[in-house]
């Protein structure tokens, strides 16, 4: 039993490390830093560099593009660049709809789409939840109806992330409406230049426009675009979010999150002296932080069990709870430490193109805004009441 | 970096394992509680034969040189069961304490014994008014011609009614909460000056308070300068407790499981209620955060004295305090009445894990240790 890391994995983090020294363009980390907006273009250019470098797409097999990163090396990747305040990658083309290609697709999707995602030519987005359908994601309703060579699809998405970049879509569909819920379930993929879509917009309560409506209206879909087999996109779906569950403990983000509380609470006053002295505010850190350390262990744990070979389970369940809470207390502390000057809203502070007085700091106007944005972590991929169902039922079989 | 055990280490578990699982029901456990010794001599002396008493120690000592995380592994075992021998107490803390600070005739008198369980040590570091700060010591030591003559109360010596030998800090110099001036001295329990009183424990094991009245002891290091050795040794402590505690809440979370699989009220187990379910879920998240943090305290419990280290045992500590009260206090309640009765074993599980809060701090002394250091980068 070791904690630490071995040499070969500690050379491997210097690399890494200089390589974020070296490229990271600092608008962008500065951006992160201080939870500004970022542009489609910041995240495009950020991708390209990791593009070049061979380090966009770790987890894909070596063939298409990835890397030989065992999970301790892709671990040690997603800390450093998160410590660096390296943008978190849009996850849908590359961490997403990729690897459900790689496992379920045919060589010519394979062909097709993988590039393009690599290139950077194709942004996609996610299209599971539906007014009617969110946590009971199997009730979905958008039909698709085989006509010919095309699918003809009817329906509504909805929480569709970043939709308003995106070029492609991959849905889940039901295309047998006679089946039990998850059976009759397809898994597609959509151009959303195909006449019949529209994307309308839905400001979240931070003001912030992150997520959209996605309409389809009689949208024609050729057949060569269904993933998998016809009624079986269950399983693609299934797939998918444990692949997407292992990464939302969020630890590296969490980890620069705290840094940055502690700049916060030392540069913030109360009784004349920085807040990072209060005794209670201050104990309120440690709290955080000790909890931060056991996540970050629990990580470790089942990342090392995954290098042997083992598949995580629903231990990355308990893990997406513990992770998401950790990360919304310390946005809980971020907002507190501005006292009354946590009431102004000011979205204008939040770009970075800013050039006015500062009401507090630049670091200030965000605050309550990522507060309340960051509790949509206990909400997706599945709320954290879905994953103590799953461990209820998968480990403890109640 | 891996959490795999070596082939040893898996022995070492499966050893300790199967003792405890073939002499440890939870009817014994009781009679061994309520026996003059509040534990079981027979079983102490199993953990000497097996060689158990002897892992940390060197070779020539009959151990391996055993680490945190050997350590871990008989804990946990000895913490499913809730055995109540003094095991962290003689071989972790006095063992611990006396390889640190004693001379070589010291050690070769009393690791030996220790090593083999033919000595059973305890340690006295609190006092009435320590409240976990091992460097308040009211108790003194004056020198009085060649001897050390040591007076004052020490409290809640977990394995004192019994123990062969007992270190004892006391103040050779500096005020009351001074980390200078604080010595280590071994007594005998029967030297002249001695007065014990004998307790039970609310987890059923035994312990005593200390009166000392010009009792001789044996200085163990230099006069004044203990405390770091105590602080070193106690990190090795919390260590152990961590997988103490980590191996009863295991069992306790499993007890609990069961019960709401085979307990039906409305017809169906109550484990098909949601909500019951939730809070086990809730329980084993608790159990998955100890288990980390202890293996965290584990591998780094024997590493070379640093702040890190004192900050991350002081973190495990925390993180199983919080989660040890929390998986007791909730299999408690979806046990309903039947874990308020003496006779359920769920119940002294719950109380074991509540009373480890109790040793080497509690959560609000680990959590202003922890702030006291915070890292402010």
């Amino acid at each position: 039993m070791e904690i630490h890391f071995s040499p070969e994995q500690l050379a491997f983090r210097d690399e890494v490390r200089e390589f974020l020294k070296q490229e990271l363009p600092a608008d962008i980390a500065s951006k992160v830093r201080l939870a500004k907006h970022l542009s489609k273009e910041d995240h495009q250019r950020w991708q390209q560099i990791l593009s070049k470098k061979g380090w966009y797409a770790p987890g894909w097999p070596v063939e298409h593009g990835g890397t030989t990163w065992g999970p301790i090396e892709k671990h040690i990747f997603d800390e450093e660049s998160a410590a660096a305040g390296a943008p978190r990658l849009v996850p849908f083309g590359v961490n997403m709809v990729a690897p459900v290609i790689i496992k379920f697709g045919t060589e010519e999707q394979k062909a097709k789409y993988l590039p393009r995602i690599l290139s950077g030519e194709d942004w996609w987005c996610q299209g599971y939840s539906e007014p009617g359908a969110g946590s009971d994601l199997a009730s979905l309703k958008t039909r698709a109806v085989r006509d010919g060579d095309y699918y003809i699809v009817n329906g509504q998405k909805t929480w569709t992330t970043l939709g308003q970049h995106a070029n492609w879509i991959f849905c889940l569909v039901r295309t047998d409406p006679e089946a039990q819920q998850q059976r009759g379930i397809s898994f597609l993929l959509i151009d959303m230049a195909t006449p019949g879509i529209t994307v309308r917009p839905i400001l979240t309560l931070d003001g912030d426009h992150e997520v959209n409506e996605v309409f389809f209206d009689d949208v024609k879909v050729p057949v060569e675009n269904l993933v998998g087999e016809e009624n079986k996109g269950w399983t693609c779906a299934k797939y998918l979010l444990t692949h997407e569950r292992t990464g939302l403990a969020g630890i590296g983000a969490s980890k620069a999150a705290l840094r940055q509380l502690k700049r916060i609470a030392a540069k913030q006053h109360k009784n004349g002296r920085p807040l990072i002295e209060d005794t209670l505010f201050r104990s309120q850190i440690a709290e955080v932080e000790m909890s931060l350390m056991a996540a970050e262990m629990s990580t470790l744990r089942i990342v090392a069990a995954a290098s042997e070979g083992g598949v995580p389970g629903s231990e990355s369940s308990i893990l997406k709870v513990q992770g998401t809470e950790i990360r919304q207390a310390i946005t809980h502390l971020m907002r507190k430490a501005l006292g009354p000057y946590a009431m102004p809203f000011l979205p204008e502070e939040m770009e970075l193109d800013y050039d006015g007085d500062f009401l507090v700091d630049d670091y200030s106007a965000s605050l309550a805004s990522v507060y309340f944005n960051m509790r949509k972590l206990s909400i997706f991929g599945g709320s954290n009441e879905i994953q103590k169902n799953i461990v209820s039922k998968m480990i403890l079989e109640l | 970096m891996d959490f795999k055990l070596t082939e040893e280490q898996q022995m070492l578990q499966e050893t300790a394992q199967r003792l405890v699982r073939d002499t440890y029901s939870f009817e014994k456990r009781q009679e061994f509680s309520a026996s003059d010794a509040g534990f079981s001599r027979e079983f102490w002396q199993q953990l000497g034969e097996l060689g158990l008493t002897a892992v940390p120690f060197s070779e020539e000592l009959g151990g391996f040189g055993g680490s945190g995380v050997e350590t871990m592994l008989i804990m946990e075992q000895l913490g499913s069961g809730i055995c109540l021998e003094p095991y962290m107490e003689s071989v972790i803390l006095a063992g611990g304490l006396i390889s640190q600070l004693g001379n070589a005739a010291q050690q070769e008198e009393l690791l030996g014994g220790i090593a083999t369980g033919e000595l059973q040590a305890a340690v006295a570091l609190e006092e009435p008014g320590s409240h976990y700060n091992l460097a308040h010591v009211e108790t003194t030591a004056r020198q009085n011609g060649g001897d050390w003559l040591i007076s004052g109360r020490k409290g809640v010596v977990i394995g004192g009614q019994t123990a062969g030998k007992i270190l004892v800090s006391a103040r050779t110099a500096g005020d009351v909460r001074d980390q200078q001036g604080i010595s280590l001295f071994v007594i005998d329990p029967n030297a002249a000056g001695v007065s014990r009183r004998v307790y039970a424990t609310m987890d059923g094991r035994k312990g005593c308070e200390l009166f000392l009245d010009n009792v001789k002891g044996e200085l163990l290091g230099n006069a004044g300068d203990a405390y770091d050795a105590i602080r070193y040794q106690s990190g090795r402590a919390i260590a152990a407790l961590c997988g103490e505690a980590v191996g009863a809440m295991r069992t306790l979370c499993d007890l609990t499981l069961d019960y709401l699989k085979t307990r039906k009220q409305f017809g169906v187990p109550i484990g098909k209620f949601q909500v019951l379910q939730h809070r086990m879920v809730d329980m084993v998240s608790e159990l998955e955060r100890a288990t980390s943090m202890a293996t965290l305290a584990a591998c780094l419990a024997d590493d070379e004295d640093s702040a890190e280290r004192t900050a991350k045992l002081t973190a495990a500590k925390f993180v199983i305090n919080k989660a040890g009260r929390y998986v007791a206090e909730q299999a408690i309640q979806l046990h309903g009445g039947i874990a308020m009765t003496w006779e359920y074993n769920g119940a002294h599980y719950a109380k074991r894990l509540v009373m480890i809060s109790h040793q080497f701090g509690d959560d609000d002394h680990h959590l202003e240790a922890y702030a006291d250091q915070l890292s402010l980068a």
